[in-house]
Order: structure tokens, then C-alpha cells, then sequence
């Protein structure tokens, strides 16, 4: 067998030259351009060097899994298909990562939930598959509008998980996110978060990185595990009486498996903070009021240190892009300072708060909120009111517009 | 800074991930020992060093290296051939050292011969079969070989070295990293090296009493 060489350099049946990935990200020039979140994702794929890409229709995803067919029948996609369901999907997916393939699909809300047993078989099975999670409402009555809920299901499969705020980090993070994931130390799962809609359906200012440079190809000989066998494990240990055994050899074996994984989690942290500029962004954390979000909760947030400035209320900002490898040490330190930290949401459980609640020393300093959830939006006064509110000032009702 | 150190167990009922505990990879140039970044020509020495200390010194090719699916991979295991040939030249009488393939990572039922084979999911057996008190990882791949290294590093004392081709290992007790023929043969010549100089145990490592 031929020994795997570099393709620097060379060319792909497009055109497009395959380009050290580090130097195309931060090197390059790039090119604004006004598109939606849907269409940086195809702009992003266009130059991933995607052997496989699996689709299945549901909100609001579902208009960035049909522009990826587009780049499909344009010929920069190896291969596309739709699934049977988002079950189907993700199955089919593990399959052709197991086959040596870099694979990319998406997927939203019920769709995430139904898809939900195959996370933590990728993880367990060393799959650097990434996923585009575009969250929406997950529970009855259907909602197919904004809310982060599913996110929290994500956080304990084994998965990387970032969460972007904006078009741009979407269109960075899918490249760079092959870049970590890849990594043979890491070599796991990224599920890619956005706020369906608020991302995917808007249009922003994307810089874009040239369109005849790509991520050089996957190569499946740097896995920590051999390409799919049926003798090898995972597979075989799942057809055979290892997984049944009561003794302690199998539970150990299955034990020091699972740690793997997260051991895996922990390894990506410092290609993680290489990558995307570190866990955290941070503005005047020496503030003795933080606001700590992620996703579009950050935009928001900065929106309402902006209003409350205008008040004379100092606030500090932390954005959180990576929750799994989750930033504790640097949440911890960048809020030292502050005695009021407050966390909005967009989802019922506010699993964010309780992630930095479990992270940080004198806990009761984190007020969980504000939230909303099932689409609603959060204006930043909201936010505003909540903070004057935890200081003891006045703050204008915003509910009603009674006279 | 974590204060947590990747030393030769018998550690915990379940031993943590080193990761999980704070320990990192080595950069390139680099090596860990017991989980403390370290010059690679340092880690040479030391794994020189051990490999003439113990009474049962072995190395466990795996599967990357045994099987020629590669020009490189033919290579390597020529190398690593000469390694084990270097170590018989340089123990002393009463030292054993061995070399045993871990062709697969199949569990094997009813019980895997230990003589033979080594196997990630029970290397315990192996290990304390053959009173190996220290042993080196090489072409396994890395998922396996960490599977393999935390199991050792709870049920056993064995020291354990790893060889590795890509990132290196934290579950080892002493890690190389890129690991290539010029490599295994600067190990080889470590060896010779310190051949004479090294004194080796005299009993048996502590596994012996948990078999």
C-alpha cells in the first residue's frame, strides 16, 4: 500500500488548491461577502474537502442540507444522500466515517433528539464527524422556533460541542473544526451549535477565505482506531460476549473506554484554544457585574452593557464558544472579579447557569437568566432591567403597555 | 498545575485517564515522563534506564508495525527487531526480555494464551503471567494502546513506555512522540549505552502478588 503524502499544493478535480489549513485560516485574504447562515455553511463546505455529506429535511436546517446538494452536483462533495430519517442519518454517517471518510451533516431540534443514540456511539467509536446543530424547539406543542434546549443533551455524548454566536464563527469554526476534531489525539465528534434562525436565516457580512484554497483531505491512516473491521472493536466487541460479560476484565475494558473518550475531550483543549483563539472571549472582566453567555445570548448581551453604559452600569462580557472541553478554569478566573454574574438564556432550564454555577467559587453570585424559550426573543433591556433589578435600581416594567 | 503524577501502579480499583487529571501531551522534541514534559534525549536515557533495570523488560509491537502495510511500517519493524536484539545483548544473566505481538484488538474467549499475545482488553493477563515489570508500546493505535496503558497502570506495577507514532501517550508512564526507525534504533543505542552501568532488580514486580 502506498504510504499517505502530503497534497499541499496540489489540486483537486476542481480547481481548488489544497492549502495548509492554519495558513488559509489566518493567512489568506478574505473576501466580505452578504449571506445567510445557511449559505456560509455551503461557502464553508465548498472549501472543507468533504468526502461525504447526509441529509435530511427538518426546520431550520434544512434550507443549508439542500444548498450542500447544490455544491454536490457542482462536484465539490464526494457524496450526498438523503437519509431515510435523522436516525437514518446518523447511522449512515457512522458508517462512512468508519469507512475512512470526512463527513459533515446537519440537523435541528426533533431531528437532533431522534438522532440522539448515535452521538455516543461516534465518540465511543473515535468518529471525527461534525454536525451542524441549528437548535430549535424540541418538545410538544411543536415549535420549529429558536431555543438552545437540545444543547444540553449534547453536552454528556462524548461529543466536542461549540456553540457560535454569529455567521462568521460558523463559517471559521466548520474549517477549524475539522482541524481539531481530526486531530489523532482528539479524533472525536463536533457538534456545531448556532441559534436556528437568528443565524441561519439572517444575512450578515461574512469575510470568506478564497474559493480556490481547501482544507487538505482527512487522513484516515492518523486514527487512534484501524478503519471499519468487522473483527476489530468496537464492532466486534458488540457482536461478541464482551458486551455481556460479567466480570470484572469487561466492565474495566468498558470503563477505561469511556474514559478514553473524555481523556480525548480534555487532549482537544489545546487545539481547541489554538484554533479558535481560546475557550472564552473576555471584555472588562474587571467589572463587579458579568454577563456570561454563548451563542446569539452573547450579542444580546453586549447590546445591553451597551444600553446600560449609557446608564453609568460598568459590565463585563464572556463569551463562551466551547462547551465541551468546557472552560472552567478560564471562567473561574475571568469571573474573580464580579459579584453579580448573570446568565441569559434562550431555553427553560438555563443549563448554562447551572454548568457555571458548578464551576465557580460562591455560586449564589450567578443569576440564572434572563430566560426565554420557545422563540421568543430577548431584547437587550430585558437583560438591562434584570441587572438594575440584582443592584437595587429602578427599572421600567417591559411586560405590558397597559396605560 | 496538576499535582498528579503517571506512576506504576497497582493505582485504583479504577485508575483515572492521566488526561483527565491534568497531565498534557509532549510537543514535538518533547517526551513525558510520568507525566512531566521533558526533553526527548532525557526520556532516552530513561527508558534505557528501565528497560535495564527490570527483570522482565518486553516490548509489544501491535498491529501498525507488524503487518508490512507500508514501506515505513516494514521498516519500523525491522527496528524494532533490532531493539529486542540490542536488549537480550545488554541484560545481564537473570533478566528475561521479551517480545510479544499484540497482532489484534479482539477480545479472546474462552482466554487468551498470555505467552503469545497481548491483548487491550486484558493486558493485565499478560502482564502478569509473564512477571513483566516493564514494557513498551509500539504501533498499536492510540486508542488502544491508552485502553491498554490505563488497565496496566490499574491492576499491575509494570512500568510502562510507549513508543508512539502520533501525539504520544499521557496513560504511559514515560511517552515518546513522532515516533520513527531513527527513533527505536536511539533507543537501541541508549541501551548499549548503558549497558553495565544499570543495575537490575532483583525480585519480581509487585504484580506478582495480585495473580
Amino acid at each position: 500500500m502506498a504510504e499517505i503524502k502530503s497534497h499541499i499544493g496540489t489540486q483537486n478535480k476542481k480547481g481548488q488548491t489544497y492549502t495548509d489549513a492554519w495558513k488559509m485560516m489566518h493567512e489568506a485574504p478574505r473576501n466580505p461577502s452578504f449571506y445567510t447562515g445557511s449559505e456560509v455553511i455551503k461557502e464553508a463546505l465548498r472549501r472543507a474537502s468533504c468526502d461525504v455529506m447526509i441529509a435530511y429535511p427538518i426546520t431550520p436546517q434544512s434550507e443549508a442540507a439542500a444548498l450542500i446538494g447544490e455544491l454536490f452536483a457542482e462536484g465539490y462533495i464526494g457524496d450526498y444522500f438523503r437519509g431515510e430519517s435523522e436516525f437514518a442519518v446518523m447511522s449512515q454517517c457512522a458508517g462512512a466515517a468508519f469507512g475512512g471518510a470526512r463527513v459533515f451533516t446537519t440537523t435541528a431540534g426533533p431531528g437532533t433528539m431522534r438522532a440522539m443514540e448515535n452521538f455516543p456511539m461516534w465518540a465511543g467509536a473515535r468518529l471525527p464527524i461534525q454536525m451542524i446543530v441549528t437548535c430549535r424547539g424540541i418538545n410538544s406543542p411543536l415549535s420549529i422556533q429558536p431555543d438552545t434546549i437540545e444543547i444540553s443533551y449534547l453536552l454528556n455524548t462524548g461529543m466536542l460541542v461549540w456553540h457560535a454566536e454569529t455567521a462568521q464563527d460558523f463559517f471559521d469554526w466548520i474549517l477549524k473544526g475539522f482541524m481539531v476534531s481530526e486531530e489523532p489525539e482528539v479524533h472525536l465528534p463536533l457538534a456545531l451549535c448556532c441559534d436556528g434562525f437568528f443565524v441561519t436565516h439572517t444575512k450578515d457580512v461574512v469575510n470568506l477565505t478564497p474559493a480556490d484554497m481547501c482544507l487538505p483531505p482527512y487522513d484516515p491512516y492518523r486514527s487512534p482506531v484501524p478503519c471499519m473491521d468487522m473483527e476489530c472493536p468496537p464492532v466486534r466487541m458488540m457482536r461478541d460476549p464482551f458486551i455481556m460479560k460479567s466480570n470484572y476484565i469487561s466492565y474495566a475494558t468498558h470503563a477505561s473506554w469511556q474514559q478514553e473518550i473524555w481523556a480525548a475531550i480534555e487532549r482537544s483543549r489545546k487545539h481547541t484554544i489554538k484554533w479558535i483563539n481560546g475557550l472564552i472571549d473576555t471584555e472588562n472582566t474587571d467589572a463587579e457585574v458579568v454577563i456570561v453567555a454563548s451563542g446569539t445570548a452573547v450579542s444580546q448581551g453586549r447590546e445591553a452593557i451597551r444600553l446600560l453604559e449609557d446608564e453609568g452600569v460598568r459590565c463585563g462580557l464572556v463569551k463562551v464558544k466551547s462547551l465541551r472541553p468546557w472552560p472552567g478554569e478560564e471562567i473561574r478566573e475571568a469571573t474573580k472579579n464580579a459579584k453579580h454574574i448573570f446568565v441569559p438564556e434562550f431555553n427553560v432550564t438555563g443549563w448554562l447557569a447551572k454548568e457555571i454555577k458548578a464551576t465557580i467559587p460562591n455560586s449564589e453570585r450567578v443569576h440564572a437568566g434572563p430566560h426565554v424559550c420557545g422563540g421568543m426573543t430577548m431584547p437587550p433591556e430585558i437583560i438591562a432591567s434584570e441587572i438594575k433589578t440584582a443592584l437595587g435600581l429602578r427599572s421600567e416594567s417591559l411586560a405590558g403597555r397597559g396605560s | 498545575m496538576t499535582q498528579y503524577r503517571v506512576l506504576p501502579g497497582p493505582e485504583h480499583f479504577l485508575p483515572p485517564a492521566a488526561a483527565s487529571m491534568g497531565i498534557y501531551l509532549p510537543n514535538p522534541g518533547e517526551a513525558h515522563i510520568n507525566g512531566v514534559i521533558v526533553p526527548e534525549e532525557k526520556a532516552y536515557e530513561e527508558a534505557a534506564r528501565q528497560f535495564l533495570m527490570a527483570q522482565v523488560p518486553t516490548i509489544f509491537p501491535g498491529p501498525l508495525v507488524l503487518w508490512a502495510w507500508n514501506e515505513k511500517a516494514a521498516k519500523k519493524a525491522a527496528a524494532v527487531r533490532k531493539l529486542y536484539e540490542i536488549l537480550k545483548e545488554c541484560v545481564q544473566p537473570g533478566q528475561k526480555p521479551m517480545l510479544i505481538p499484540m497482532p489484534d484488538y479482539r477480545p479472546k474467549y474462552p482466554k487468551i494464551n498470555p505467552e503469545v499475545e497481548i491483548n487491550p482488553n486484558h493486558p493485565n493477563l499478560t502482564i502478569w503471567h509473564n512477571k513483566i515489570d516493564c514494557c513498551m508500546f509500539i504501533g498499536v493505535h492510540c486508542h488502544q494502546a491508552n485502553l491498554s496503558l490505563k488497565i496496566i497502570r490499574g491492576g499491575t506495577s509494570c512500568y510502562t513506555v510507549a513508543m508512539c507514532a502520533q501525539a504520544g501517550h499521557e496513560d504511559a508512564m514515560l511517552s515518546f512522540r513522532d515516533a520513527s526507525v531513527e527513533k527505536i534504533l536511539k533507543l537501541g543505542e541508549w541501551i548499549r549505552k548503558l549497558k553495565g552501568t544499570v543495575k537490575p532488580r532483583l525480585t519480581t514486580a509487585k504484580t506478582s502478588a495480585s495473580n
